[in-house]
């Protein structure tokens, strides 16, 4: 890698000193490329605006955690010692790289944007986890029919603007199609209420 | 190089099933290419736990085919839509629908179709004559050269992954070490388990891909307003002109070798190449600024490249048992659950295996082929199915597909609880797929660097005095120091920058 790396600098290089040839010109060298590819993956996703420096301090922090944690966990394992490695010595230098690129996450927590807001887009976002929730507490007892139907329901009807007709036969269709293919053809031990 | 096995691949994929699961695995894949949203590590995640009653042989064959027939998907929306249906197809935009809006969508689809095949097959030639040299060499390495392989892998992954590289090495970590759950290999201790019982073999892959890769991508996708689908043009006269032909072969042929050389590193894979190619052919045009515009060229290039890079990628995997993408860290987990651990052994040990595998390749680019050129009008029409349609349908099979692993409600919530780490992990710029490859390689790295260390008696020095190990180490610490350098570098320039504009101030 790093030998496109070099090149793509000096690709650069080369197309600064070129004159541009218009506005909506393709870009030849890679980093351009890939600028223009990920602004047009921006443009067809329309993504939330980029969060702030609070929210990155929190990344960093969680990060942090997450190897301060591989830490203890690791020194309570044994860590051992080079020539003989314990059970810990991995973790601990897990934890210890995580812990030290967490540093740096902070230091640049100013400058991140690639990190997004949490907006009012967010929360189908929520309520299409509830829905899996919702599904994974009751297939148990009541089988997979009801919840399959209703999670279809509000994602079709909800989350996806369907229309209230084409939602539910959608969604009953769906849950029959499943039945068939599941229980009646597989014989998958799905739990299942008929 | 001994043929024999070569050939008695091809009657493992002339089997009726194989050749069945082959074309469901290419028509997977071309679907889930022309629809956006799931890409093929996310697809073949989920439908990992499709595989589990059928062959190792037969279910590699169809995995791999989802993968290689995406690449021909995603082609059919960029050219289209302008909405690139998979992330290796993105550069085929600009000329593709520059073609399409000239009314010339059919002969863009072409070039594309026939570079695809063409760089497809080059590469699985390429594949039959190189494959076996490289496990050939890599037969007697030893644990140092797997841990300085399997670091230089992750690196190489993260380091060109989509976005921020720091970000990418942190999920890596987070990755090797969601490995290191369960019981440790070499002492019997339990690690990370918090007394529960579930756990005491460590997590499993499935549920993390799936949750990750499949349900992660689902609700991240909740978030994004969507346009009203613009209506695809209609596609006619898919067969190019002599005139197209001619300027395109030049472009396909250097696609397709450019394509298979970055498909084998590490990291490389399919969309790197498709931009590679690209810029390539705009520098060595002597007409640059018909790019852009509508040149076949910039169609083909790419779309070559990116199928060539597909099919070679399974080199390091194959022989080597490191995969090159998350894809491919998908492919691997799937192996290993069917009991197979590829490695260098893999070629001799298990030659219907690997040259089943290889040889289908040649099958599922005709199927591919026939399925983009006369059929290409059916997978248009399916562009009209919405994707609020699809993914409540997806979810389903991901929880039910989850309950059918182990037949068990505990993994439907494993699934559930790691599609929200997946969602918070791309909403806030990390790449799921440096994890996922990660922990498919956390017990072999760790297991290597233990038995290195024992080897050397805890001298680091030992790694570097065997020459293999040695330079693959002193790569990675290249790879991994590079952007310090260069950003010191930058720095100074700038600071010298200033310092002469201050002077003739």
């Amino acid at each position: 890698m790093t030998s496109s790396g070099d090149e793509a600098d000096r690709e650069a290089g080369a197309a600064a000193s070129r004159p541009a040839s218009g506005p909506d010109a393709v870009p030849a060298d890679m980093a351009g490329l890939a600028a223009a590819v990920h602004e047009l993956e921006l443009e067809e996703h329309h993504r939330p605006p980029p969060a702030g420096p609070i929210s990155n301090l929190i990344v960093a922090g969680m990060v942090a955690a997450l190897g301060l944690a591989a830490v203890v966990g690791s020194l309570a394992l044994g860590v051992g010692s080079p020539g003989e490695p314990g059970p810990g010595t991995w973790p601990l230098l897990i934890g210890v790289t995580l812990l030290a690129l967490s540093v740096v996450l902070a230091v640049q927590a100013r400058r991140t944007t690639d990190a997004e807001r949490f907006t009012r887009a967010s929360w189908p976002v929520l309520a299409g986890l509830a829905t899996m929730i919702v599904f994974v507490a009751v297939i148990g007892v009541i089988g997979f029919e009801i919840p399959a139907a209703l999670l279809t329901l509000v994602w079709l009807h909800y989350l996806g603007g369907e229309s209230w007709r084409l939602s539910i036969v959608i969604s009953i269709a769906v849950v029959v199609a499943f039945y068939v293919i599941f229980v009646g053809a597989l014989s998958v031990r799905i739990p299942h209420l008929f | 190089m001994d043929f024999a096995p070569v050939l008695e691949g091809f009657s493992v994929v002339l089997e009726p099933t194989n050749l069945l699961y082959c074309l469901l695995g290419v028509l997977i894949g071309m679907l889930i290419g022309v629809l956006p949203g799931l890409g093929p590590a996310a697809t073949i995640a989920i439908l990992l736990p499709l595989t589990f009653g059928i062959e190792p042989v037969t279910a590699i064959i169809m995995l791999a085919g989802i993968f290689y027939g995406a690449q021909y998907g995603g082609t059919i929306t960029s050219v289209l839509l302008r909405l690139p249906g998979e992330a290796s197809s993105v550069v085929t935009v600009f000329d593709g629908f520059a073609l399409a809006r000239q009314g010339r969508a059919g002969t863009a689809l072409g070039i594309a179709a026939i570079g695809s095949f063409i760089g497809g097959t080059v590469s699985v030639v390429a594949l039959t004559l190189v494959a076996p040299l490289v496990a050939g060499f890599a037969l007697d390495f030893g644990p140092p050269e797997y841990t300085a392989l399997a670091l230089l892998g992750i690196v190489l992954v993260a380091t060109v992954s989509g976005g921020s590289r720091l970000k990418a090495v942190i999920a890596a970590c987070v990755g090797l070490l969601l490995a290191t759950m369960g019981r440790d290999g070499f002492t019997g201790v339990e690690r990370f388990t918090f007394g529960n019982l579930s756990l005491a073999d460590g997590l499993d892959f499935v549920p993390i891909a799936m949750g990750l890769f499949g349900l992660g991508e689902i609700l991240y996708n909740l978030e994004e307003r969507h346009d009203t689908v613009k209506a695809p043009s209609t596609v006619a006269n898919v067969w190019p002109s002599r005139e197209d032909l001619r300027r395109s072969a030049p472009a396909i042929g250097r696609g397709s070798v450019l394509g298979f050389a970055l498909g084998v590193l590490p990291g490389g894979g399919a969309t790197l190449s498709s931009m590679a190619a690209y810029a390539i052919e705009k520098r060595r045009s002597k007409t640059p600024e018909r790019f852009g515009q509508g040149a076949v060229e910039g169609v083909a290039a790419p779309e070559t490249a990116n199928n060539a890079a597909a099919t070679s990628s399974f080199i390091p995997l194959l022989t080597l048992g490191i995969p090159a993408n998350a894809t491919m860290a998908v492919i691997f987990g799937a192996l290993l659950i069917q009991g197979v651990t590829p490695g260098p052994q893999l070629v001799s040990e298990e030659p219907e295996l690997f040259w089943g595998v290889v040889n289908s390749m040649y099958i599922g680019n005709i199927l591919l082929l026939i399925m983009s050129i006369p059929l290409v009008g059916v997978f248009v029409r399916i562009l009209r199915v919405r994707a609020s349609i699809l993914a409540p349908i997806t979810v389903l099979i991901t929880l039910i597909g989850a309950y059918t692993v182990n037949n068990n409600v505990f993994d439907i919530g494993l699934v559930v609880a790691f599609g929200v780490v997946g969602y918070l992990m791309k909403k806030f710029g990390f790449d799921p797929g440096p994890l996922v490859l990660a922990f498919v390689l956390g017990s072999l790295l760790e297991t290597s660097l233990r038995r290195s260390l024992l080897l050397f008696e805890g001298n680091p020095v030992g790694f570097f005095t065997r020459p293999i190990s040695g330079v693959l180490l002193a790569v990675f610490l290249l790879v991994v120091l590079l952007p310090f350098i260069r950003n010191l570098r930058t720095r100074r320039r700038a600071d010298a920058a200033d310092r002469h504009t201050e002077t003739y101030r």
